[in-house]
């Protein structure tokens, strides 16, 4: 048993963490979450560069890393600096690329930053169920349907994209995996900022061009969303540990009543509550990294135990940070306020804690 | 990161299970599984069996007689025992005033009653709790005045957790009443066979004698039975909180119930399937599961990062709120898993030997019994309030 990342994990977050305190402070992440792309081409490469992008990619696939710790190490510091880049997508799309083969040089520029991958699974009718897919790939592999709300996609020159070559919706069988190229005749993205930072987008499929990744898709997909709640929950994990210091500090300082408002039982006892959830969600995350390349049913109990458990601590994180910040905490002007908000998103991604709730209980009738 | 054991731990446990099924005695471990009242007896033959093995003492050092096990180990076979329906081993002696007599106490001392601790020559309980002072417990007020070659003792402790089997008390005693509550508090070592020394039972709410009130008047106890320094007994209860913190979550405790209210869940039936299968119950109980698999992680995160006994008091903290919270959740949904048979209450059902037709479900006799008892986890060992200031405080160092 080790809790601690191996060296060479060890640094790549030290190398991350560094470089993201340096040059992507607060005041540069807004900007560029604020601007017209809402994400950063120069910040992209940099980073890819450093080899963030490689980690979270095995060596069969051109990259250093892939497992879950991998992505842990990395997702953790994204979170700690609200980074709005399109690692999500990229991780998600490209870990199908890597398992499904035969798009290896798509997957290479994605490694060295030239290339940028969009996942577009989800639709508006889902709801997070990943087997209700609408979407119809028709003769020629040209596809017609829908996508909902698919993270950074206007900053993606390849956009992964499942859709059903039989079945109905709600039928895990009968999905394939397509690659579109972004701008393709057919292919219409409705661009928009996102709450929390960043931008996402609504692709509608009219005919568009695609080729086959894979066939019978649905196995892939489920572990591309395992790998993504992986990531989403080490992010959440980053974020909390950011929230849990400021609230701390605010504690310390702040005064009414003439004392520092942390001597207060009432908020003590909440803190407590926070900082102990918080290593509970930590704990989950690990389960889930640990797990990610154990067979099937192990995997997506963790995974969901895991999202669920993010779900439910990060929506307490951010509501009682909020709350023992009092008016200030209310303020754009805080950062706080900022992780808050990704915070609470994050639960809205890949699944919240009630999707995850009755999906771990389903997953354990089959053990 | 790496969650597994090594095949060195996995071979333990292995070694721990054949143990399990070659020495446990079945008669005990029926009990156990059945929820029923276990005699002093046979806590003592278990004691017996383990101490014959050297596994009794687990945290002790080998130089005292216990097995030098690593941290992981002593989780492993807290583990297996719970999951084998082992009783727990009665924490006072080994737990408590055995770290402290082998960290503070003198050679005489130790050499006296450690090796009486290891065979079961002596059942310790803890007086340390008395009617004014619960989570305030610096303000005890049992006064001990030297007198000569012996403290005179006078005052009342409560709570005293089968004080009714035991012979020999470690109490936290007034010795000053100078500077602060804290300063003037010592470490005595009390024959309860002394005159003065009376016991009288307490019965909880769920009728059960577990508990007791000891009361002392002009008891005399020798000097020799003060343990370290006098008016330092403070910082030896305190060492108490720190040194023992691979158990504090109860994981095999709670794993073993959780065990036992699926198996419950699965067999209790509405609208014709499975309770376990209804959709608000199986939340809840996935809602359990998943809180259990994360404090088990959590639980070996500090045993991982304080191998050789002593964890930060935050973390300790934690584990005894999530841990102890978990396992009232269990016995809660254990008892509404039964329906309206959680109502009825045989108590002779629950005595070894009983014969007659059980009321409802045959697990159903100690359930409710079990969920009033466990009320007590929250609130004993500091209630789950103190711990949360102590999180608080160690974080904000204010």
């Amino acid at each position: 048993m080790d809790f601690n990342h191996n060296d060479d994990r060890q640094m790549l977050g030290d190398t991350l963490g560094r470089y993201l305190q340096q040059r992507y402070p607060m005041d540069i992440r807004h900007g560029i979450s604020a601007s017209q792309a809402g994400w950063s081409a120069e910040h992209w490469t940099a980073l890819a560069e450093l080899g963030i992008v490689g980690a979270l990619f095995d060596e069969a696939a051109g990259g250093f890393g892939g497992t879950g710790f991998d992505i842990a190490a990395v997702f953790e510091q994204l979170g700690k600096a609200l980074v709005v880049e399109p690692f999500l997508g990229t991780l998600m799309a490209g870990r199908v690329l890597a398992k499904a083969g035969g798009q290896e040089a798509i997957l290479s520029d994605a490694i060295t930053g030239t290339t940028i991958l969009a996942f577009a699974h989800e639709e508006a009718q889902s709801h997070y169920d990943l087997a209700d897919i609408a979407t119809q790939a028709g003769e020629d592999q040209a596809l017609t349907g829908a996508k909902a709300v698919v993270p950074q996609i206007e900053a993606a020159s390849h956009i992964l994209i499942s859709a059903r070559v039989a079945g109905s919706p709600g039928e895990e069988g009968g999905i394939d995996l397509f690659l579109v190229r972004a701008g393709a005749t057919g292919a219409a993205v409705r661009g928009y900022p996102m709450i929390d930072g960043g931008r996402g987008g609504e692709l509608t499929l009219a005919g568009a061009p695609a080729i086959l990744v894979a066939g019978d898709g649905y196995p892939l997909i489920e572990d591309a969303v395992a790998a993504g709640i992986v990531a989403l929950s080490w992010e959440a994990v980053g974020i909390m540990d950011v929230i849990k210091a400021a609230t701390l500090d605010y504690l310390r300082t702040r005064k009414q009543f003439g004392v520092p408002i942390g001597k207060f039982q009432a908020l003590q006892h909440r803190m407590a509550t926070i900082a102990l959830e918080i290593e509970q969600a930590r704990s989950a995350a690990i389960n889930a990294a640990a797990a990610l390349d154990e067979p099937r049913i192990k995997r997506e109990r963790a995974v969901s135990a895991a999202k669920y458990t993010i779900g439910r601590v990060g929506t307490l994180v951010a509501e009682e940070a909020i709350q023992l910040h009092g008016g200030i905490g209310m303020t754009w002007e805080l950062p706080l306020s900022h992780y808050a908000k990704r915070l609470t998103m994050i639960g809205h991604q890949l699944g919240d804690e009630d999707h995850h709730l009755a999906r771990f209980a389903a997953l354990g009738r089959l053990l | 990161m790496n969650l597994d054991f090594t095949p060195e731990e996995e071979e333990f446990r292995a070694e721990v299970r054949s143990f399990l099924r070659e020495k446990l005695p079945g008669r005990i471990s029926e009990k156990v599984r059945t929820g029923k009242r276990l005699t002093k007896q046979d806590h003592e033959e278990w004691h017996a069996i383990l101490h014959d093995r050297g596994w009794l003492a687990t945290h002790w050092p080998t130089e005292y007689g216990g097995p030098g096990w690593s941290v992981a180990q002593a989780y492993i076979f807290d583990v297996e025992t719970a999951l084998a329906h082992a009783p727990r081993i009665i924490p006072f002696g080994l737990s408590m005033l055995g770290p402290v007599l082998i960290k503070y106490g003198s050679p005489e001392q130790k050499s006296h009653w450690l090796p009486r601790i290891l065979d079961g020559s002596n059942w310790w309980c803890q007086g340390y709790s008395e009617p004014g002072a619960g989570s305030d417990l610096a303000s005890l007020k049992t006064r001990a005045v030297r007198e000569g070659d012996h403290y005179v003792l006078n005052g009342q402790k409560t709570w005293t957790t089968l004080g009714q089997h035991a012979d020999m008390i470690f109490c936290l005693v007034r010795t000053s009443t100078e500077g602060k509550k804290q300063e003037g508090i010592s470490f005595l070592l009390v024959d309860m066979n002394t005159p003065g020394v009376e016991v009288r039972p307490i019965i909880l709410l769920e009728g059960e004698h577990e508990v007791n009130e000891v009361f002392f008047t002009d008891v005399r106890v020798p000097v020799e039975n003060l343990v370290g320094e006098e008016n330092k007994g403070w910082t030896y209860a305190k060492y108490l909180l720190t040194y023992e913190r691979t158990n504090i979550a109860g994981v095999g405790a709670s794993m073993a119930a959780f065990n036992h209210l699926r198996h419950v869940a699965k067999t209790q039936r509405k609208f014709g399937r499975p309770l376990a299968e209804g959709p608000l119950f199986a939340a809840r109980l996935a809602r359990l599961e998943i809180d259990l698999e994360n404090m088990k992680t959590t639980n070996l995160r500090v045993l991982s990062a304080s191998d050789g006994g002593a964890a930060s008091l935050e973390l300790g903290a934690m584990l005894k709120i999530r841990g102890t919270e978990i396992r009232q959740e269990i016995t809660s949904l254990t008892r509404r898993a039964l329906g309206p048979y959680a109502q009825p209450f045989v108590s002779e059902a629950l005595d070894e030997g009983y014969n007659g037709q059980p009321v409802g479900p045959d697990y159903a006799a100690p359930v409710t019994v079990d969920y009033f008892n466990n009320r007590k986890l929250s609130i004993f060992g500091g209630s789950n309030e103190i711990q949360r200031e102590i999180i608080t405080k160690a974080m904000l160092e204010l």
